[in-house]
């Protein structure tokens, strides 16, 4: 936002003016000096160019690591440890874990058994900003501590400023094993919802959020 | 003694030869200052740049002890707390000094702006401070993650959820953030690096420059209502003034930082005396989910807006508002750059100070308490007043326990104890008739869920013949205006009696 009609506060010597008037200066500024610092210019740029490859490719390696690189099938334990109409706490450990993460490597998920091979395995993350979630028993909701977002106990929306119903993991029965397809915290940026509109609350819930919930991230 | 002090003399002599450091500095020290602007209310940017190097010594005592690993940061902060001589003094200081640099940098901005300090030609120099802000508040928000407690673990999910929702690039800029897969060793690092290296030099760098910028175009004189800016003729007045009449910045107007700079350390230090560190509270543990993640002091009013907002706004909201707030406040001084200084003349500034210093409390205020958040506790720990158990029948009792046990407390208060998510319950019958009570447990609506699915003919029945009692203070009971009109026949289907247009 520069004005030309702005008062500068000193007096600027006009330099460019009389160096192209003057011969002398005008051959002083094609003189080889001259090319030869120009030249330094041109091949410190460049081996900043090249420097600035790895550096980038260091920095910005998490983000262009695919989902589904994550993602590993881990067993929750024995089918047996989830009685049938109830919804458990399971703790597990991420499957994608460094030396340095500590306890911070374990993840807690809600497990419902519905009946027989039927089973939906919660994230333990509220849909609207990721605080853990709790079940409650006998109102047959889950209940989100930090703004109040409720879900129904298949995960649909309840109330709340949630968009959607709770995330989902995959789930197998391998043998007598309960396994869910697991590895990154869920958000609303997982490959599963990508291709769905950012806002998700449907006018009928219970027919929607079915559909939607499955979380394959 | 003379010996000493002429050998001292030949010590400085031989110093100043080489570094040439005293004149810059003298210059710097006795720059004329407008007489007027030596005064206490010019006190904030200094104590602002005071608080930075408490915080950059304290940070740096810290760092001897605290280990940025998510598996041991929260015993080692506990380990500066119980084990280390004076940590919890260190922790405090460093924590309380925070709050404090955040509280004088926000004053020290809304006294430029009121003064008018940020026109010509200081843009530059708000400019820069609006950065020196941001960069203030990544500080705190950053130092918040490295205690690294329960707070800071579900508030980096928090952070993650809001990065997810940018559009396209959501999911890579959470990798981003986390440096991983979930919240962990790679996070903390990452927030150590920017709390530690990163905005410190930043910070650093942008301080230099907004005080060489203060130095070079001198300090912003007093404002009188009636003496406009201009480009044309400002630069000519101001050094007219601070010829004529300016005052050495050292001593004359010095004096007021140092001593106000000195109460302000004595404050930090008090709270920290009294008030000890912040934390670290629970261990970061994701599988105790028995908590409930509050953001420290200065973000409770962004966790009051995400309550509040609307789903639907919410993700446009959280991309667009920072946008607009930001460019707004950098480019304030390009479009107001000339014009009226003092706030007399400029009741649009002055008015909004006020609406946004009240709107910053409010929700500041409501965060402190959360009544958007359920109390996960009240349906086993809240007693329901006795009083609403008197006189009732059987079924009106079994009804005041279902309402315990299906966790209604969690969200409706009982004689001012319970959650504030839905509206009190003392005189539910006295607002609403039993049909809209029934309807409004089993379908839910306007922000409840329907408890259709978890409550049985029966409990319901008992449910709903307990609130019907709830009548306050013995307020007649809500009726149905058309029921009785229903009843007696006196409704019908109106028949037209007089004639109209379109009767032929």
């Amino acid at each position: 936002m520069t004005n030309a009609n702005e008062p500068s506060g000193q007096p600027q010597p006009q330099i460019s003016p009389t160096s192209t008037a003057v011969p002398e200066l005008r051959t002083a500024a094609h003189s080889r000096r001259a090319f030869l610092f120009k030249l330094s210019l041109y091949l410190n740029g460049a081996v900043g160019a090249v420097l600035a490859v790895p550096i980038l490719g260091y920095l910005l390696g998490p983000a262009f690591r695919k989902d589904a690189s994550y993602k590993f099938w881990i067993s929750l334990g024995p089918v047996s440890n989830f009685p049938e109409g109830e919804t458990r706490l399971v703790d597990y450990r991420n499957p994608v874990t460094t030396e340095s993460d500590g306890e911070t490597g374990n993840v807690a998920c809600w497990v419902r058994h519905i009946q027989g091979n039927q089973f939906q395995v919660f994230a333990i993350n509220c849909a609207h900003l990721g605080c853990p979630v709790r079940w409650f028993e006998q109102s047959k909701l889950f209940m989100c501590p930090c703004h109040g977002g409720a879900y129904y106990e298949d995960g649909s929306r309840a109330s709340g400023p949630p968009e959607r119903g709770l995330f989902q993991y995959e789930f197998s029965i391998a043998g007598n094993n309960l396994m869910i397809n697991a590895g990154q915290m869920p958000t609303l940026s997982n490959s599963a919802c990508l291709k769905k509109p950012l806002v998700q609350i449907a006018p009928n819930p219970s027919a929607k959020d079915q559909e939607e919930t499955s979380w394959p991230a | 003694m003379a010996g000493m002090k002429q050998r001292a003399l030949q010590t400085y002599a031989w110093f100043e030869r080489r570094l040439g450091l005293t004149k810059p500095l003298s210059e710097a020290a006795a720059h004329p200052t407008p007489p007027s602007s030596a005064s206490w209310w010019y006190v904030f940017g200094s104590a602002a740049t005071v608080l930075f190097m408490l915080q950059i010594v304290t940070g740096i005592l810290l760092a001897l002890v605290y280990t940025a690993s998510a598996g041991e940061a929260w015993a080692s902060l506990q380990f500066l707390n119980h084990s280390i001589y004076l940590g919890w003094f260190l922790r405090a200081i460093h924590g309380w000094g925070s709050d404090f640099m955040v509280a004088i940098v926000l004053i020290h901005m809304v006294q430029v702006f009121l003064f008018g300090a940020y026109k010509y030609p200081r843009e530059l120099t708000w400019i820069i401070g609006v950065f020196l802000l941001l960069f203030t508040l990544g500080m705190a928000f950053t130092g918040q993650v490295l205690r690294f407690d329960q707070d800071a673990y579900w508030g980096l999910g928090i952070g993650a959820s809001i990065v997810s929702r940018v559009p396209w690039i959501g999911g890579p800029l959470v990798h981003l953030m986390l440096g991983g897969p979930i919240i962990g060793g790679q996070t903390l690092s990452r927030f150590f690096v920017l709390h530690v290296f990163v905005i410190p030099g930043v910070l650093l760098a942008m301080v230099a420059v907004h005080v060489w910028m203060v130095l070079h175009l001198g300090v912003n004189e007093w404002p009188m209502p009636g003496r406009i800016v201009s480009k044309a003729t400002y630069d000519r007045e101001y050094h007219e003034l601070t010829s004529k009449q300016g005052v050495p910045f050292v001593p004359d107007a010095a004096w007021k930082d140092a001593v106000f700079a000195a109460a302000i350390l004595l404050s930090v230090i008090a709270c920290a005396l009294f008030f000890g560190p912040f934390g670290p509270s629970g261990q970061p543990d994701p599988t105790i989910i028995q908590t409930a993640p509050k953001p420290d002091f200065f973000f409770l009013w962004i966790y009051a807006v995400l309550a509040y907002l609307p789903p639907e706004l919410e993700t446009p909201f959280l991309f667009i508002a920072p946008i607009v707030v930001i460019g707004g406040m950098l480019l304030l001084p390009l479009v107001a750059g000339e014009g009226e200084k003092h706030w007399s003349r400029r009741p649009v500034a002055v008015l909004m100070v006020a609406v946004i210093a009240v709107t910053l409390g409010v929700f500041t205020h409501l965060a402190t308490f959360t009544p958007w958040s359920p109390l996960m506790e009240a349906w086993s720990g809240d007693p329901t007043p006795t009083a609403y158990l008197k006189g009732r029948s059987p079924l009106e009792r079994q009804g005041a326990l279902v309402l315990q046990d299906k966790q209604c407390r969690n969200c409706h208060a009982l004689g001012g104890v319970g959650g504030m998510r839905g509206p009190a319950l003392d005189a539910i019958a006295a607002r609403m008739t039993e049909d809209q009570i029934i309807r409004q447990v089993l379908q839910g609506g306007g922000n409840m869920p329907a408890y259709g699915n978890a409550l049985s003919p029966a409990e319901t029945r008992a449910l709903v013949a307990f609130l019907m009692t709830l009548r306050g203070n013995n307020l007649s009971p809500a009726i149905d205006a058309s029921r009785t009109l229903t009843q007696s026949g006196a409704m019908r289907i109106p028949v037209p009696q007089a004639p109209s247009a379109k009767t032929p």
